[in-house]
């Protein structure tokens, strides 16, 4: 079981991550440079929050291109774990792994706090270590985290179960309050119909610790560790 | 030849910085002013390209990178000829 957290010019959590990962969680856990080709066998692929490539043109869409992302393409089309923080969650949108797009906060304001989101689906590889409705406290800090997808989009999201949080006050209610950067249908982690590539814009990896003030983000890296090795067993079996 | 591509959120898409503009000349006292986009202007310097080439060319570069598809569209024009 081995994550590999992929490093882009600008990015600014790589190494928290890689931190939590090795050091908390205690996975096998490598950095992986964009510009390389080798996934280095790893079975989760992480994109770290940041500002790759200084947010040039827009949030994620020059990230896209790095030589490495082809190879995250391709894995994640194999049905390789692939789960973008922030700035990972803009570079899926922009790759198109993810349907939707971000848009500026609706109050214009870069926004560096706790938020609660609510666990919408507890089947997913993401959530299996929470439940369904379980309340995480987890921080953001993004300026374009803004959900948006057209009508019909949306509509295919909530029918196929892809939403994974959404945004809700402390007691697991939604309200336009809660919602602070003013997503579309609140939801602030999405998953692809496959269910192997999930986005969210809170920071799991910044409430993985009591000192932080929550280890609450430890539930997504732990569903990932339950989702592979599960698979694993299910594999070894005749 | 140069051109000059244009994109800008599509009109169904909420643009939050064009409407502080336009809140802006409201107070300012300019009334008239009914909507207020903002957008983002690119150049590009192409060698040795045909128009015909160029309109096969910059469409393509639009869709694929300036601009996202699912929230901006775009307009573009030759300012320069070679």
């Amino acid at each position: 079981m081995k994550f590999g957290v992929v490093m882009f010019p600008g990015s600014n959590c790589d190494y928290d991550t890689f931190y939590v990962l090795k050091e908390v969680i205690g996975r096998d856990t490598v950095l992986l440079w964009h510009k390389d080709h080798d996934l280095q066998g790893v079975d989760v692929v992480v994109l770290p929050g940041g500002f790759s490539y200084g947010d040039y043109l827009r949030s994620g869409a020059i990230a896209r291109f790095s030589p490495l992302m082809q190879e995250v393409k391709t894995f994640a089309g194999a049905g390789g774990h692939v789960v973008g923080i922030c700035n990972g969650f803009q570079i899926l949108l922009e790759l198109g792994l993810l349907p939707g797009a971000m848009l500026r906060n609706k109050d214009l304001k870069f926004l560096c706090q706790f938020v609660h989101i609510r666990i919408e689906n507890g089947h997913t590889d993401f959530t299996r270590a929470g439940k369904k409705g379980q309340i995480l406290k987890i921080p953001i800090a993004h300026f374009d985290g803004n959900y948006y997808a057209p009508d019909k989009v949306i509509k295919d999201i909530r029918r196929n179960g892809q939403v994974v949080f959404r945004y809700c006050n402390a007691d697991g209610r939604r309200t336009d309050e809660a919602n602070v950067n003013g997503s579309l249908d609140g939801i602030a982690g999405l998953m692809n119909t496959q269910g192997n590539v999930m986005g969210m814009m809170p920071h799991p990896e910044r409430a993985s610790e009591a000192l932080l003030g929550s280890e609450d983000g430890q539930i997504i890296f732990r569903s990932l560790i339950e989702a592979i090795e599960r698979k694993r067993r299910i594999s070894r079996c005749p | 030849m140069k051109v000059r591509i244009l994109v800008s959120f599509k009109d169904s898409v909420l643009d939050p910085q064009g409407q502080t503009i336009k809140n802006a000349l409201h107070t300012l006292g300019y009334q008239s002013v009914k909507e207020a986009r903002q957008g983002k202007v690119f150049e590009l310097e192409l060698e040795k390209t045909s128009e015909e080439e160029a309109r096969k060319l910059v469409p393509e570069i639009a869709r694929k990178v300036l601009a996202n598809p699912i929230i901006e569209k775009y307009t573009w024009q030759i300012i320069q000829d070679e």
